[in-house]
This record gives structure tokens, sequence and C-alpha cells, in this order.
């Protein structure tokens, strides 16, 4: 890739500044985009604005006190977030957890999967204009909210699992209410198909925007659902299934497309299977205990592990390596959105600075979570 | 003659999708039952938040204004962010040198509410509280005494 | 009946003043304060009342309350807002076009209220009854993106000169369409005059008596309205999501609120050129043969029928930007020239053949 910057004094270039403070990055990104007229030439993201170290204080904390840093990184999929580390400790130590924390981690990974994913809905129809969208999807969202928050005590930044299991078990509501708020979606999701997904001013602004080909999706590590519109098939959860992913059956929605209708398309589908894995596992979940009894110090053997979970964005990895302390030598997340918005400029080059921003939303960045 | 047939039909295929957009607004815009909205100083009354819900940190207390804690020092230990300090003063009890709780001193300004003080406690004497009201004039407001003024260890049963 | 000839009123307030200042400059000064001073009121008091009307027709269709805190309803908060842009600091911007600054949102104004001058409220309550009227309303309304490009340009500011570049090319266009869709009803009335197109509406409006033609042409102008208030689906200009704010994002204070008045008078504009044109003005809903109803309507007075259209083709207008994406600059300009140009083109035709043929009703 040229540099972009390289070129910065020749006249006609016409240099934007988008971000760190602009509606549509969610956050604190900065992109400057070098434009012609209305075209964007080429951009050059600039990241840093929310760089918290969090991999640097992870390596002060023992392992379970890691687990609610990696909350801050995707602040979406906070569970899936926790879920890795303690596969990983787990993974490391040998425990083998029970069917039924292996149940309800899968039922909330699903859960905040969906929950993330009606965000990105609202906040992908709020990108392109159609504000109305961005009620809709947070007002759906705040019955799975609702579910956290009484589970696990948190809304957004759940801390619900531990190295061995989960902090608390269930609540005894917990079923009830997200069969209630499954029925509930059910009904809402055919009205998100009328207002955005079928409606011909969406179609012509998703439908050919935005090409990522398979090739450049592999290369780029463009993961989750934005990958897998690519036809990159990337799916962790069928890849190497963990928790109750391999006693669930549903399908890892691949389309070929390419374009942000194929990413968004993918993620629509997403809520039904998401859906579909909890009707499977909701009235199946074992007795047993909620948490392996763990050592009070969790100390890894030495040597180096690697776990992965497929987040709401894409692949999630954790990299530890352990000097057999109570704290990891160096940690390092695998985050799924450095990877989707290193493809940024690739899929902007010579598209319009209106399909910049349908882009980065069919991208479904998270800002923490690309400088962490 | 092809060609104007497609572009009628193009034509009509949009304004159909834009009116199925408009019937889904147009539904919301007739059924004001839908509001979601919660009114939130007007609702206090009514406002209860989950049995788990974090709120502050706080120390449970009986009636005689005992608590339970030891002043062992996991929940420091335990802390990610180094939000709970436990100073500890050694009282004599029964002719015989006791480790004892002075004061347990909780930063909210520093704490995630990640919960593993509360689950930690080896004598459950630490729990989350309802309140979330928790915004003050003065930062140093926010470093708070868990452990009531003359409180005692409540001798086990 | 409730018709009341408001030249009556007018012209005895011009006799009046003719018999004690006599014909002359000075009579002719105060009668342009006192209607400058009427259509100022009648501009604050409407621009501030959409405003709200606005935020309550956007929050129930989002499923919210909208404002309820400062008033009951909160009726007041769009007052209060108005008074707190009013008191705020105007921000001067550094190596900006200051002429051009401080005069683009006159221009815009000013644009607005050439154009309302031209629409009859009521029979005789207009300020100008030009025998051209429909041109010169599609000619005024059109100034405002002159002072549109001015914001933009002298903002300083890349994003306001995006915005204001592409503000240029979508009123341009959509003039066209505006224009075209009003001449198919210029066709059926006959005249240009507005007070002779709502006359002529008197038995039935004109969307009825043009049937097919004339709802083609009233969809057209309903979304070539939108588009030239920088409205709805076709918000390029102010693209919050892409540009900030657009050409306004340099303004502040009193400045910033002109803009956003004038977004909103435009808006009744448009609603009031659609209410005059299509659905007969001040003219009450009649149906030929049904007599016993159409003394009912008649007994609502014609004020109130003329508002009550404006009303509902504004919360149409609302409903539209509220329910859509915004469009890109290039499909704009495609569903412009590609679609609502040709059709509008083989509307008039269809139009004039109706009218030759005596199809209308």
């Amino acid at each position: 890739m040229t540099n972009t910057i390289a070129n910065i004094d020749k006249e006609e270039d016409y240099f934007l500044n988008l971000g760190p403070q602009h509606p549509s990055t969610h956050g604190v990104l900065r992109l400057l985009v070098n434009l012609r007229g209305e075209v964007v030439k080429d951009l050059k993201p600039y990241c840093g604005y929310i760089h918290r170290g969090i991999e640097k204080m992870c390596e002060r904390n023992t392992y379970p006190q890691i687990i609610h840093l990696t909350d801050r990184l995707d602040y979406l999929s906070a569970h899936q977030n926790n879920e890795a580390v303690c596969l990983l400790v787990e993974k490391a130590l040998g425990v083998e957890v029970s069917d039924r924390v292996k149940y309800i981690r899968t039922i909330m990974s699903e859960l905040s999967r969906i929950a993330s994913h009606l965000l990105w809905w609202s906040a992908f129809g709020m990108d392109l204009g159609a504000l109305t969208t961005f009620f809709y999807g947070l007002r759906d969202r705040e019955h799975i909210l609702d579910i956290f928050e009484e589970t696990t005590g948190g809304r957004l930044l759940q801390s619900y699992n531990c190295p061995g299991g989960v902090m608390y078990d269930i609540h005894p509501n917990f079923q009830k209410r997200v069969k209630e708020c499954l029925v509930h979606l059910k009904k809402k999701l055919p009205e998100y198909d009328k207002l955005l997904t079928g409606n011909v001013i969406f179609k012509n602004r998703a439908i050919g925007v935005g090409l990522l080909s398979k090739e450049d999706a592999i290369s780029f590590g463009v993961t989750g659902p934005s990958g897998r519109g690519s036809g990159f098939s990337c799916d962790i959860r069928k890849l190497e299934p963990y928790s109750a992913y391999d006693k669930v059956q549903f399908d890892e929605i691949i389309r070929t497309e390419c374009d942000s209708m194929a990413r968004y398309k993918n993620r629509i589908d997403e809520f039904y299977q998401s859906m579909s894995i909890i009707e499977q596992l909701i009235d199946n979940i074992p007795d047993g205990d909620y948490q392996t009894k763990m050592k009070p110090i969790i100390k890894l053997p030495e040597g180096q592990y690697y776990q992965r979970v497929e987040s709401s964005r894409g692949e999630f990895g954790v990299f530890v390596e352990s000097r057999g302390e109570k704290n990891p030598y160096r940690i390092k997340f695998r985050s799924p959105n450095l990877a989707n918005l290193s493809a940024l400029d690739h899929m902007v080059r010579g598209q319009k600075i209106a399909d910049l921003i349908a882009i980065m939303g069919s991208l479904d960045l998270v800002i923490p979570d690309i400088d962490r | 003659m092809n060609a104007i047939v497609e572009y009628i039909k193009e034509v009509l295929g949009g304004v159909k999708s834009l009116l199925t957009g408009l019937s889904v607004t147009v539904k919301y815009f007739f059924s004001p039952g839908e509001i979601v909205t919660q009114e939130y100083p007007e609702n206090r009354a009514t406002l209860k938040m989950f049995d788990r819900f974090r709120g502050n940190v706080y120390m449970i207390h009986n009636e005689q204004n005992q608590h339970t804690c030891t002043g062992c020092g996991i929940c420091e230990m335990n802390c990610p962010n180094g939000s709970i300090e436990v100073i500890s003063k050694t009282i004599v009890v029964d002719d015989k040198k006791k480790k004892a709780l002075d004061k347990h001193i909780y930063r909210m300004g520093m704490c995630t509410f990640c919960g593993l003080c509360v689950k930690s406690c080896p004598s459950k004497s630490l729990a989350f509280g309802q309140e979330f009201e928790n915004s003050v004039y003065n930062r140093s407001d926010l470093t708070r005494i868990l452990n009531k003024p003359n409180s005692t260890i409540a001798i086990k049963q | 009946m409730f018709l009341y000839d408001f030249t009556e009123l007018t012209s005895s307030i011009h006799e009046g003043l003719v018999s004690s200042l006599g014909e002359g400059l000075l009579t002719t000064t105060i009668e342009f304060v006192i209607a400058g001073i009427a259509y100022l009121l009648f501009f604050a008091i409407f621009g501030l009342f959409a405003v709200y009307l606005e935020r309550k027709v956007c929050a129930v269709i989002q499923n919210r309350p909208g404002p309820n805190r400062v008033g009951p309803y909160g009726i007041i908060q769009t007052i209060a807002d108005f008074i707190k842009l009013l008191m705020k600091e105007l921000i001067p911007i550094k190596n900006s076009d200051k002429v051009l600054f401080n005069l683009a949102p006159f221009i815009v104004i000013t644009a607005t209220f050439l154009s309302i001058g031209a629409i009859p409220f009521d029979k005789g309550l207009q300020m100008m009854d030009f025998d051209i009227g429909i041109l010169y309303v599609t000619a005024v309304s059109s100034l405002g993106v002159l002072g549109i490009l001015l914001a933009g340009w002298s903002s300083n500011n890349k994003y306001s000169l995006i915005g204001a570049m592409r503000s240029g090319a979508q009123i341009v266009s959509y003039e066209l369409s505006a224009g075209l869709s009003l001449m198919t009803i210029i066709v059926l009335a006959g005249t240009m005059q507005f007070s002779e197109v709502v006359a002529g509406q008197a038995d039935l409006w004109f969307i009825f008596k043009g049937h097919i033609p004339a709802i083609i042409a009233f969809v057209i102008f309903m979304i070539a309205g939108t588009a030239e208030t920088n409205r709805g689906p076709f918000d390029l200009a102010e693209a919050e999501s892409e540009l900030t704010a657009g050409f306004h994002t340099e303004y502040s204070g009193i400045k910033f609120a002109l803009f956003y008045l004038s977004e909103y008078m435009n808006m009744f504009v448009i609603a009031a050129i659609g209410t005059t044109v299509f659905l007969g003005g001040w003219q009450p809903f009649q149906i030929p043969g049904l007599d016993g109803f159409n003394t009912v309507m008649a007994y609502i007075p014609p004020v109130l029928w003329f508002f009550l259209k404006v009303f509902v083709l504004i919360i149409v207008m609302m409903w539209f930007k509220w329910t859509f994406p915004r469009l890109r600059i290039d499909q704009l300009l495609r569903l412009e020239w590609k679609y609502l140009l040709p059709i509008n083109l083989v509307n008039l035709i269809l139009m004039a053949t109706c009218v030759l043929l005596g199809w209308h009703l």
C-alpha cells in the first residue's frame, strides 16, 4: 500500500479530517480523507485517541482481574471477550467446566451478539440518514439489556464470566425473560426489513458499494459477518467449536456479493441464527455447578496460549505468554475491528464520501477495540 | 418497448418499497401507546433496580451496628483497580490479641464494578447496593469508609 | 358562510391612510411596514410552531414522548430554545469572508419571505396578487440556494464547502421538476395567478379535477419540494452523519437560528404552494352533487382550511424525513434526470391531452 501522506503537498489534493469527533465514526477515530470533489482518492486512519494501554494493564493483573478489562475492549461483545480469556485459562489449566456453564455462556454470547447487531443496525441506519432506525434498534435492545442486568448485574459491561465458570447462577426469571424477548424480537425484526432492507434508497446505497474480494478479505484478516459477506468462511463457532456450539445446529451465513448489502444481510440473518441457537439451548440448560472450584490464586503453567472466539464483529483472539506467574508475562488481544478497519482504505477508493460513511457503518467498527 | 416496461416496473417497485417503509412509521405515529421512554426523575418512586444490580459497594451491618468483616484484606488483594484499602487494627478479645477492621476505605471513583470484591469476600460482608445516583460535587466524596462509625464485628454464633 | 373578502379590510386601511396622509411615499411606507411586521410575526410564530411540530412528530414516530418539560406538553420548548440561540455568542470564524458569511443567512430568509408574500391565505389575504404568481414563487424560492452557497463558501470550512456544492447541484436540478409539475396544473387551470388558481377550484380541487396526471404531478411536486427545502431523504447539504452540519457547520447563535427557521419556513412555502395549486388553497372540500355535505364543509373558515391542508402536507414531509435513508449525490441527480424529469414531461403531455380532449372532471 502506498503511503497517502507522501503526496500531501500536491495542489489538487483536498484533505478532510473525518474525526476524531465526527457523528459517524461512532467514537474517536480520525480518518484523513483525500478527496477529489466528492470522490475519495484514499484515506488513512489515525488510531490512538482512545488508547488506554489495556494490554499493559493486563500484565500487572491476575487472570480473574483481566476479565473486567476485556469488557472494555469491544464493549458491545463484552461477554464474548470475557469468554475468550476464561476459555484460555481453563484450557491452560486443563479445567473442564460443567455443561451448565457451557450452556449459559453460549446463550449469553448469542444474546450479546443479538444486542450488538441491534445496535449496529440502529447506527447503520443512522449513518445512512434514516434516524428512526436508531430508536427502533435501541428499543428492542433494551429487552436484552434487561435480561443481562437481571442475571449479571451489568447492562453493558457484565464481567459475568470468571475462570472456571460464571460469577452467579442464572436468575430464576432468566429463561422466561429470554423466551419473551425472542417472541418480541420475532415480531419486530420483520419491521426492520420493511423499514430498511427492502427500501429502494437503501438498496442503492448498499448494493455494489464497498467491494471487498475474498482474497482481500483474507489478506486483510477481515472476519466476522463482514468477512463472511466476502465469501470468507471464518466462523470460529463452526471451525473450532467452543462452549456449547458443538451441541447446536446453526448455519454459517456466507454471502459472496462482497458488498455492503452482503454484510448487512449477513448480520440480519445472524439475528435469526442466534435466536435459533438460543431456542435450542434455553429449555435444556442442564443442572450442575455454575462454577468449577478453582485455586484461589490462578497460575498458568509456563508456555504460550492462544484462544479465539467469534465475537460479534469477528474473530477475537487472546494470546498469553505465561512465565508461571499469577499474571501474564505478555498478553495480546487479536481484535477484529483493527483488521476490519485496515481494509477500509482499500474499499473506499474511488467511492463517494457518502459511501465512505456507509461502508464504515457496514463494517460495524467499535473504536475502543481498535485502540485498546 | 421492453426497456420502457422495465423502467415502469423499476419506478413502481421503488415506490412500493418506499410505501412499505412509510407504513411502518405511520403505524407507530398512530399508536402513541408504544412509547417506551422512561421519564427518569419522575419515576423515581416506582423505579426498581434488579436484585443483582451493581450499584455502590457497601458493607452489611445488622441492627446492632455489627458487621462480619474480619479485615483479612482479600477484597483489597482481588480488586483490579486498587480502589479498596483495608486498614486493620489489633483489638483484645478475651485477653487474646486479635486482628480486626479499623477502616474499610472504598474509592468509588476508581471502581469498575467488576464484582470481584463482593464475590471473593470469605465472610460475605460486602454487597452491591441499589444506589445508582452516584454523582457528587466533590471528588473526595467518592472515597467512602464502608464500616459505619463505632461498628463492631459480629460474634459468630 | 365565513367567506370574508380580506380586500375589504386592506382597502379600508388603505383608504383611511390616504384620507389622513394623502397619496404618497409616506402612505406606501406605512403600508409596507404594517405588512412587513405582520409577515415577520407570522414567520416567527409559525417557524417556532413548525419546529415544535417536527419534534413531536418525529418523537411519536420513534416511540418517544418528545419535548415535555418546558410548559404543558413542552409547547414552550422551542421558544426557550430560540431565546437561548438569541443570547448565544456569534463565534467569529478565522479567515472567513466576513461580509458573505454575515450576509448568507439573510439571503436565505429573504428568499423565503419573498415567496410567502405571494401565497393567498384567504380570499384577499395576500401581500401581492401577481398575474404570474406561480412563476414568481418558483423564481424567488430558488434564490435561497444563493444563501446556502455563500454560507458554504464563506465559512472557510471543508464540510461547509462540500455541503454547499451538493446543495447547488441539488436545488438547480430539482427546480426543474417542481416547475414542470406546477406547469402541469397551469395547463389545467389556464392561469398563473394564485387568486384565480384558487378560484378555479371552488367546485373541485385540481388534484381531483385533473385525476391521474394531477396526482402524478402532485407526487412529483412533493418529492421535488422536499428536495428543494434540503430536507428529508434529500438533506445532503446538511447530511448530519457525513458533513456534521453541512453548510451551517460554522454558524452559531441567531444566524444559525435563521438558517434553522428558514428550513421550516421553506417547508411551509412548499406546503402552501402545494395546497394552493393542487388542494384548492383556502377552498373547502367540496364534492359536486352533495349539497348538504358541501354546506357543512363551507362553514369551516377558509383560513382554517388552508392551514389544515398545509399542516397535513408538512406532516407528510416530516414523515418522509423520519422514514427514509439519505440518497447519495449521484443517486439524487439520477432520480431527477432519469426518473422525475421524463415522467414529468410525459405527464405534462398527458395533462395537455386531457385538457384538450376535455377528459378532466
